[in-house]
C-alpha cells in the first residue's frame, strides 16, 4: 500500500468510450492497473476494454466494488461527473479534463466538503505509484519504484523530475498532480500530510509555479508540521513576464501575491530546500538525502 | 476574458445596478455629442483600455463642458496609455467612455471573486474606495472585509446586511447596500465571471449606490455557455499571433528576446524560460504546446516562431508524457521547417515518451539539430548560439 492507491485499487472510468479514455485506459491496464468498470450514460450494458459499461456511477460501484474513478468527461459535463462520483462515495476520484468552468468547480468543492471523497484535479495528469498502480495519463518511461514522493501542479515538469530522481537512483514512491486549475480537489497541504505519514516515502518534492496560494499554504503548514523528511521545492516562473492585469493586485494579495520570489521566501522560511532550477532537482535531492544519511551515521 | 468598462457597465445595468449615464465614443466629435446629450453639469472622459490604474496615468479626465469633453477625448484617442498594470508597452486607446460626473458623498470598494484558498465565491469590500486601495490593502489587509458564500445556497439577506454593517453602512442605507451586494453576487454567478470589481462604489448625495467604475473578467472556460458575452471580446486588443496560436491549441506569448522557445506543458515552459534567463539568454516567446494539440497544430506554432523577426535560434524542450509523445512534436517541427524553409539553428532536447522516435523523425525530415543531453546542455548551447559564440 502506498498513498491513496495500491495494486488492489479497483478503478472505474467515467467517459470510458471516448478516444482519449480508451487510449489511456489501455495503457493503464497494460501497466497493471485493475480497471473494473466504465460509465457512459446511454451505453450501459455494453463491454469496452473488456470491462462492463454502466449508465450510472452508482450502478457501476454496486456491481463491481470500484473504489477509485478516473474522469475523461468533456468540460461541459465534467463537474456533473465529479459530483456523481462524490455522491456514489468513491474514496478517490481523478479528473483529467481540462478547461472546466471555474464556477462548476466551486460547486464541486461544496460537494466535497460534505463527503469523504478525495478529488485529484481537474486538469491533472493523475496519481502514479511506479510498479504498483497508474491512475492517469502520465508516461511510463523513466519511472522507478523508490522513495521520493512528488506533488506537482505541472504534468510535464513532473515527468522531468521523475526522470531525474530515477537517474540519481532514488526513484519514486508516488507522484500526484494536483492539477493546474485555480479551484481543484486536494492541494499541496493534503498531499504533504499523506506523504509525511507514508512509510514508503522518505523525501518529498513539491513542484510549484507562479499564481495561486498552494505554495504559501504549504509553507504555513510545514512551518508547524516540521516533518523529519526533507522537502525540496522547485518554483517555476521566476522570470515570467508580468501579464497585464485587471483588478487590483491589492485585493488579490489578500490571498497571496502569487509571485515566485514570495513563494520561495515563504517555503525557505519553513525549512524547505529550494532547487536552483528544473535541471537540478534530482541531484539536489540526492545531495540532501546523502547528507542526511551521513549525519545519521555519525550520530 | 477582460471586458471594457463600458461593456461591464452595460451588463451590470441589466442587473439593476446603477451606473452613471454614459456612452462610448471613438472620435472627439462623438465624445462632444454624447456629453451634449447627457443632462449633467460635469462629465468624466475615460480611456477604454483593458487594464487598471487609468486614473493615475491620465486615462480619466473630469470636464465641465461638452467642448472640454471633446478636447479630453482628442488627447486620449490613438495614444498609448501606460499604467502600472499595462506593462511598459501600454495599451492603445481606441475608444473613450463619456459619462455623467457623479456627486460622490462617500466612496467604497467592493469586489466579487473566487477565494483561491477555499474555492468559494467571495465578496470583498472596503470602507474607503479609490485607486490607492492596492497600497492601502498591502499595508493593512485588515481594511478589507470579506463575505464567503456557501455554494448552492443563496446567501441570506442577513449575510449581505452583515457585510454592510462591517463596512459602516448603516441607517437607511443598510438595506440598499445589502440589495446592491446581492445583485452583484447574482451577476457574478449568472455571468460565470471570475472578477467583478466596483471601485469606487459611490454613495451619492441623494443616497443612491452608483458603480462609478467597473472591472469585469469572465471565465474563458465558461464562455461556451454565454455566446452573447463571448461576442464582446475586443480582438483589437489581442496580439494576432497569440490569437492564432489559441486556435491551434497552443499558448503563445511574445517576449522581446532572440531565442525561440517551444515546450510541452506550461510548468516546463516556465521552468525552461527561467533557465534561459539565468544563463543570460532572452526568450523571444513563451510557447506551451497543449496536450490536445496534434502535429499539424504544433507545426503552426513553430511557424510563428520562425516568422518572429530577430530570432537567432530555436530551443525545443520536450518531455514527452502520456498525452504528447515527443515524435508528435518532431513531426510538427518537420512540417513547419519544410513549409517555411526556415534555416534557424535548432537545439532539441527530447526525453520521455518516444524520445528516440522523435530523433528519427527529425533526421528523416532532413532537419539539422543539436541533440542536447539534458535541459542544462540545451540551454547552454542555445544561449551560446544566440550570442554568436557557437554554431548549431
Amino acid at each position: 500500500m502506498t498513498v491513496l492507491i495500491s495494486k488492489d485499487t479497483k478503478l472505474l472510468c467515467q467517459g470510458i468510450t471516448g478516444r482519449a479514455a480508451t487510449f489511456h485506459m489501455g495503457r493503464a491496464i497494460a501497466y497493471g492497473t485493475k480497471l473494473v468498470a466504465g460509465v457512459r450514460p446511454g451505453k450501459g450494458g455494453i463491454s469496452h476494454l473488456d470491462v462492463p459499461v454502466f449508465d450510472r456511477v452508482g450502478d457501476a460501484v454496486a456491481a463491481t466494488g470500484a473504489d477509485a474513478s478516473i474522469i475523461f468527461v468533456p468540460p461541459a459535463n465534467a463537474a456533473k461527473a465529479m459530483i456523481e462520483a462524490i455522491e456514489a462515495e468513491i474514496p478517490l476520484v481523478v479528473c483529467v479534463t481540462e478547461r472546466v468552468p471555474i464556477l462548476d468547480m466551486v460547486g464541486v468543492k461544496a460537494a466535497l466538503k460534505v463527503s469523504k471523497t478525495r478529488l485529484i484535479g481537474p486538469n491533472s495528469q493523475g496519481i502514479f505509484a511506479p510498479g504498483i498502480c497508474k491512475i492517469g495519463v502520465m508516461s511510463t518511461v523513466n519511472e522507478k519504484p523508490g522513495t521520493v514522493g512528488i506533488v506537482s501542479r505541472s504534468a510535464s515538469l513532473t515527468s522531468e523530475i521523475v526522470a531525474q530522481t530515477s537517474a540519481v537512483g532514488l526513484g519514486q514512491s508516488i507522484t500526484i498532480g494536483i492539477g493546474g486549475d485555480p479551484v481543484h480537489g486536494i492541494g499541496f497541504v493534503d498531499c504533504l500530510k499523506l506523504l509525511i505519514a507514508d512509510a514508503d516515502t522518505k523525501s518529498i518534492i513539491l513542484v510549484g509555479e507562479i499564481g495561486g496560494t498552494e505554495e504559501e499554504e504549504a509553507a504555513e503548514y510545514l512551518q508547524d508540521a516540521k516533518p523529519a523528511k526533507p522537502v525540496l521545492a522547485l518554483i517555476a516562473g521566476r522570470h515570467a513576464p508580468v501579464r497585464r492585469r485587471m483588478g487590483h493586485a491589492g485585493t488579490l494579495s489578500l490571498f497571496g501575491s502569487g509571485g515566485a520570489a514570495e513563494k520561495i521566501k515563504a517555503l525557505k522560511s519553513a525549512g524547505v530546500h529550494i532547487a536552483e532550477n528544473a535541471a537540478k532537482v534530482g541531484e539536489t535531492m540526492q545531495g540532501i538525502v546523502s547528507a542526511n544519511n551521513k549525519a545519521k551515521d555519525s550520530a | 476574458m477582460y471586458l471594457h468598462e463600458y461593456q461591464a457597465k452595460e451588463i451590470l445595468s441589466r442587473y439593476a445596478i446603477a451606473v452613471p449615464e454614459g456612452r462610448v465614443a471613438d472620435t472627439p466629435e462623438d465624445a462632444e455629442a454624447i456629453a451634449r446629450d447627457i443632462p449633467a453639469k460635469k462629465f468624466a472622459v475615460k480611456a477604454q483600455v483593458l487594464a487598471g490604474g487609468r486614473g493615475k496615468a491620465g486615462g480619466v479626465t473630469l470636464v465641465a463642458t461638452s467642448r472640454a469633453a471633446r478636447e479630453a477625448a482628442k488627447d486620449m484617442l490613438g495614444k498609448v496609455l501606460v499604467t502600472d498594470q499595462t506593462g511598459p508597452e501600454g495599451c492603445v486607446v481606441r475608444r473613450v467612455y463619456v459619462e455623467a460626473g457623479v456627486d460622490i458623498e462617500r466612496s467604497l470598494f467592493i469586489a466579487v471573486m473566487i477565494d483561491p484558498r477555499t474555492g468559494q465565491v467571495t465578496l470583498v469590500g472596503s470602507r474607503q474606495g479609490g485607486e490607492d486601495i492596492e497600497d492601502r490593502a498591502a499595508r493593512n489587509p485588515a481594511i478589507m472585509e470579506t463575505l464567503l458564500v456557501d455554494q448552492g445556497e443563496r446567501p441570506a439577506a442577513a449575510d449581505f446586511a452583515g457585510l454592510a454593517d462591517r463596512l459602516d453602512i448603516g441607517g437607511d442605507l443598510r438595506d440598499a447596500a445589502s440589495a446592491f451586494f446581492e445583485k452583484l453576487h447574482d451577476a457574478f454567478t449568472e455571468l460565470d465571471a471570475s472578477l467583478i470589481e466596483i471601485n469606487p462604489l459611490a454613495i451619492t448625495g441623494d443616497k443612491q449606490f452608483v458603480a462609478v467604475d467597473a472591472k469585469m473578467v469572465l471565465d474563458d472556460n465558461a464562455l461556451v455557455r454565454h455566446p452573447e458575452l463571448a461576442a464582446l471580446r475586443d480582438t483589437d486588443d489581442l496580439d494576432p499571433m497569440e490569437m492564432e496560436a489559441q486556435r491551434h491549441d497552443i499558448n503563445f506569448m511574445r517576449m522581446d528576446g532572440n531565442i525561440g522557445v517551444a515546450v510541452n506543458g506550461a510548468g516546463l515552459a516556465l521552468a525552461t524560460n527561467d533557465m534561459l534567463a539565468d544563463a543570460g539568454g532572452r526568450p523571444a516567446n513563451f510557447m506551451d504546446i497543449r496536450t490536445t494539440a496534434n502535429s499539424t497544430q504544433i507545426s503552426h506554432g513553430f511557424d510563428m516562431i520562425f516568422k518572429t523577426p530577430g530570432v537567432k535560434a530555436l530551443l525545443v524542450n520536450v518531455h514527452g508524457g502520456g498525452m504528447t509523445p515527443c515524435d508528435t512534436i518532431a513531426e510538427g517541427l518537420g512540417m513547419s521547417v519544410q513549409r517555411t524553409g526556415a534555416r534557424l539553428p535548432i537545439v532539441v532536447r527530447v526525453a520521455g515518451n518516444n524520445a528516440d522516435f522523435a530523433r528519427v523523425v527529425l533526421n528523416n525530415c532532413g532537419i539539422a539539430f543539436y541533440d542536447a543531453a539534458d535541459i542544462g546542455d540545451a540551454v547552454e548551447r542555445v544561449v551560446a548560439i544566440a550570442a554568436g559564440e557557437a554554431a548549431a
